[in-house]
């Protein structure tokens, strides 16, 4: 299964639409960090609305997908994670630190305008 | 249960008289000295200082009803009315404070007032009187034993009902702007409750769609190791859902207790009071309060 990467203005929208198997979240990844580069993105949206089981593989991923998109030059927000997902992660100690989260799309451009707008001002991140 | 019972009188001993005649004996025994041992209870009850939270007048009356159950269940064999009575009684006791070895405790003086009448009765012919005890004694260890257990699960059922009157109250997530929840946390949390306001937060947030949630743990009186770690994950998971929480009301014996027992709160934003908490999330979400009459700055 094939996460469709959309080209929006200067974001990449991610949108995982079923659960994924590990080959397809490292695709993804790979996927994701080339396309940030060809695109000249500035800021990269993971939606994960539909996902509702997010084990350690996949956070550890999508962590790693927040760095590698850090190092390209670009921000990465992981969007939509739903309740039940988020209070299961934290039980698991899945915490995603250091990767900015928002609670839906709208909401993650939101923060990537925010952040374009005033470098260096982490809005909604763990370094602060 | 009452058959059981009726096995125990009858097969317990097969003697030249049979028990239920030897019962019969004891209860008339009882019946005629009613109103001396009924006094004498009382009486001993008082001295151990039991049922302290009841006048005496009360504890004669409760007393003569127990006897008067007590004696009717030795007679019946049945502990029915006995266990309706317990219960009434607990009913009407616990919220008068009165402890679990207090009832236990009268119950047992019961039982030690009129065995001491049995020997009294029978000295003279030790044989009827340990026939007297073998009628006597299971029965009346069968009587304690529910009166003490109704008084139990009647305790335990009070407990229970607060249980749930308090998770029932437990805590609302309330919008108090566009975008800003607040959930005030009152009372004890346990791992139950914790996980309890965790979801209803969770689920408040993605209804109202808020970016700042302020938790005031003004009304939390303890806190300890696993209910500050229960308030990080709940934190944790807020994040996860892109909200920022600000922790308000943090009382000084909490911050002593979180700090000796070496809890990080670091990562977390911590604000004295609700309003310091509520402007700050009012900061945060560009908000500006300004009296009426006054201009905005919009500098």
């Amino acid at each position: 299964m094939q996460v469709p990467i959309l080209k929006q203005g200067p974001y990449l929208i991610a949108s995982i639409q079923s659960a994924l198997s590990d080959a397809d979240l490292l695709e993804l990844r790979d996927a994701i960090v080339q396309q940030v580069g060809t695109y000249r993105s500035r800021g990269v949206i993971v939606d994960v609305t539909a996902l509702d089981v997010m084990d350690s593989f996949a956070t550890r991923t999508l962590r790693d997908i927040t760095f590698m998109i850090r190092l390209r030059g670009a921000e990465t927000v992981i969007v939509g994670i739903q309740p039940d997902v988020a209070f299961t992660m934290v039980q698991l100690g899945l915490k995603l630190e250091g990767v900015p989260t928002a609670l839906d799309l709208e909401e993650g451009i939101a923060f990537l305008n925010k952040k374009g707008t005033s470098p260096g001002k982490e809005a909604n991140s763990r370094g602060r | 249960m009452n058959q059981e019972t009726r096995t125990t009188f009858g097969t317990s001993h097969q003697m030249t008289q049979p028990t239920a005649e030897l019962l019969r004996q004891l209860v008339a025994h009882l019946r005629q000295n009613r109103t001396q041992l009924r006094e004498e209870w009382a009486r001993r009850i008082t001295e151990a200082k039991l049922l302290t939270a009841m006048t005496k007048d009360e504890i004669f009356a409760e007393a003569t009803s127990v006897y008067d159950n007590y004696v009717e269940a030795l007679e019946t064999g049945t502990f029915e009315a006995l266990q309706a009575y317990a219960r009434n009684l607990s009913e009407r006791i616990i919220p008068r404070g009165v402890e679990t070895h207090e009832v236990v405790g009268i119950v047992l003086l019961l039982r030690d007032v009129l065995a001491r009448s049995l020997f009294a009765k029978y000295q003279n012919d030790f044989a009827l009187l340990n026939r007297i005890l073998d009628a006597y004694e299971p029965a009346a260890n069968r009587i304690a034993n529910t009166v003490a257990v109704g008084f139990v699960q009647e305790r335990e059922r009070v407990i229970r009902e607060q249980q749930e009157a308090i998770r029932v109250l437990s805590t609302p997530v309330l919008q108090v702007r566009e975008r800003l929840l607040i959930l005030p946390i009152i009372g004890v949390i346990d791992p139950q409750r914790a996980r309890q306001l965790t979801e209803q937060l969770l689920r408040g947030i993605r209804t109202n769609r808020a970016k700042v949630v302020v938790i005031d743990i003004t009304g939390v009186p303890v806190m300890d190791a696993n209910v500050a770690n229960n308030l990080v994950q709940t934190v944790e998971a807020t994040r996860l859902l892109g909200a920022t929480v600000i922790i308000t009301g943090l009382s000084p014996e909490i911050a002593q207790t979180l700090v000796t027992i070496g809890v990080d709160l670091g990562k977390m934003n911590t604000v004295g009071d609700l309003q310091g908490g509520i402007e700050e999330a009012e900061r945060l979400l560009g908000y500006k309060v300004v009296p009426s009459g006054e201009t905005v700055d919009h500098a």
